[in-house]
């Protein structure tokens, strides 16, 4: 019994994360107010976020929250709070042909990503990065993986961020 | 002896799919560009779930590498298209999807 203790705990925490992050995104689509939308957004994140914890990789798991949860949402809300959304709060979520047309594809897609989930298994070359000093050290060696291997997409990923820093910039320039 | 059995990554592929749809029959039925907006950034984290899922299934962490780009990706989209929201909302009052039609005006 006492070797079941820790895997009944990792069920009782994946199931109770799968509900919450279900229920926040639920909640996210649903909400007329967007700041709601934007607070379930996070309660989204941080479940998702020990979802990440579950599966060992710590390192995801701190940057889904200072990223996601901390540098996004912040935005977002940042410019909910510049726009004035006040008069776009009535007469939302009517029901409309083409929106039941669009969920209801939605809801086969649904069913053509669990049947492929639950056909066949994940195949694919097996490698043994999850040992159990990688485990602990899971930063460690998720950075001799991206300064050594990925080392070109990281450089390419920081090009990127340059460039979408000053297009935001040029973007939001007052045009005089 | 009854040994529980570890948690099955069909399970988190299943999640995934279902925050995925959630994300987007919300960016479907929504007319608020912002909120649209959250569905998509919804969508990336359910695709993020999955690839550090397989990562962890296949014993790999290239899959957590990509969900780290991913989510860089995410940032710089986020810079750029809230920018774009407020400069829509400057030009035309409003960011409701059903109105701004136009790529220009």
């Amino acid at each position: 019994m006492a070797e079941n203790i820790g895997t009944i705990f990792e069920w009782l925490v994946f199931l109770g994360m799968a509900f919450g992050s279900v229920m926040a995104s639920f909640l996210l689509i649903t909400r007329k107010n967007p700041i709601h939308s934007a607070l379930f957004l996070v309660l989204n994140f941080l479940c998702v976020a020990v979802l990440y914890l579950l599966l060992s990789s710590q390192f995801i798991a701190i940057v889904q929250v200072v990223v996601y949860a901390g540098a996004i949402v912040m935005l977002i809300v940042f410019v909910i709070m510049l726009l004035d959304l006040e008069n776009e709060l009535r007469s939302r979520f009517k029901i409309v042909y083409s929106k039941a047309i669009g969920a209801f594809l939605a809801l086969l897609f649904l069913l053509g990503i669990l049947y492929s989930v639950v056909a066949k298994s994940p195949t694919g070359k097996v490698g043994s990065a999850y040992t159990p000093e990688n485990v602990n050290a899971n930063v460690k060696a998720v950075g001799q993986m991206l300064f050594t291997q990925y080392l070109f997409p990281f450089e390419i990923i920081s090009v990127l961020l340059v460039a979408a820093i000053i297009g935001a910039v040029i973007l939001s320039k007052k045009r005089t | 002896m009854w040994v529980v059995p570890a948690i099955p990554p069909a399970l988190y592929l299943m999640l995934s799919g279902v925050l995925f749809t959630i994300g987007v029959i919300g960016a479907l039925t929504r007319r608020n560009a912002i909120v649209v907006f959250m569905c998509i950034e919804l969508m990336l984290n359910a695709v993020n779930l999955t690839f550090v899922t397989l990562s962890r299934a296949l014993q790999s962490l290239d899959g957590v590498l990509f969900a780290f780009f991913v989510m860089a990706v995410a940032a710089a989209e986020a810079a750029v298209g809230l920018a774009i929201f407020v400069m829509i909302y400057r030009s035309r009052e409003t960011i409701n999807l059903d109105e701004i039609n136009l790529l220009k005006w």
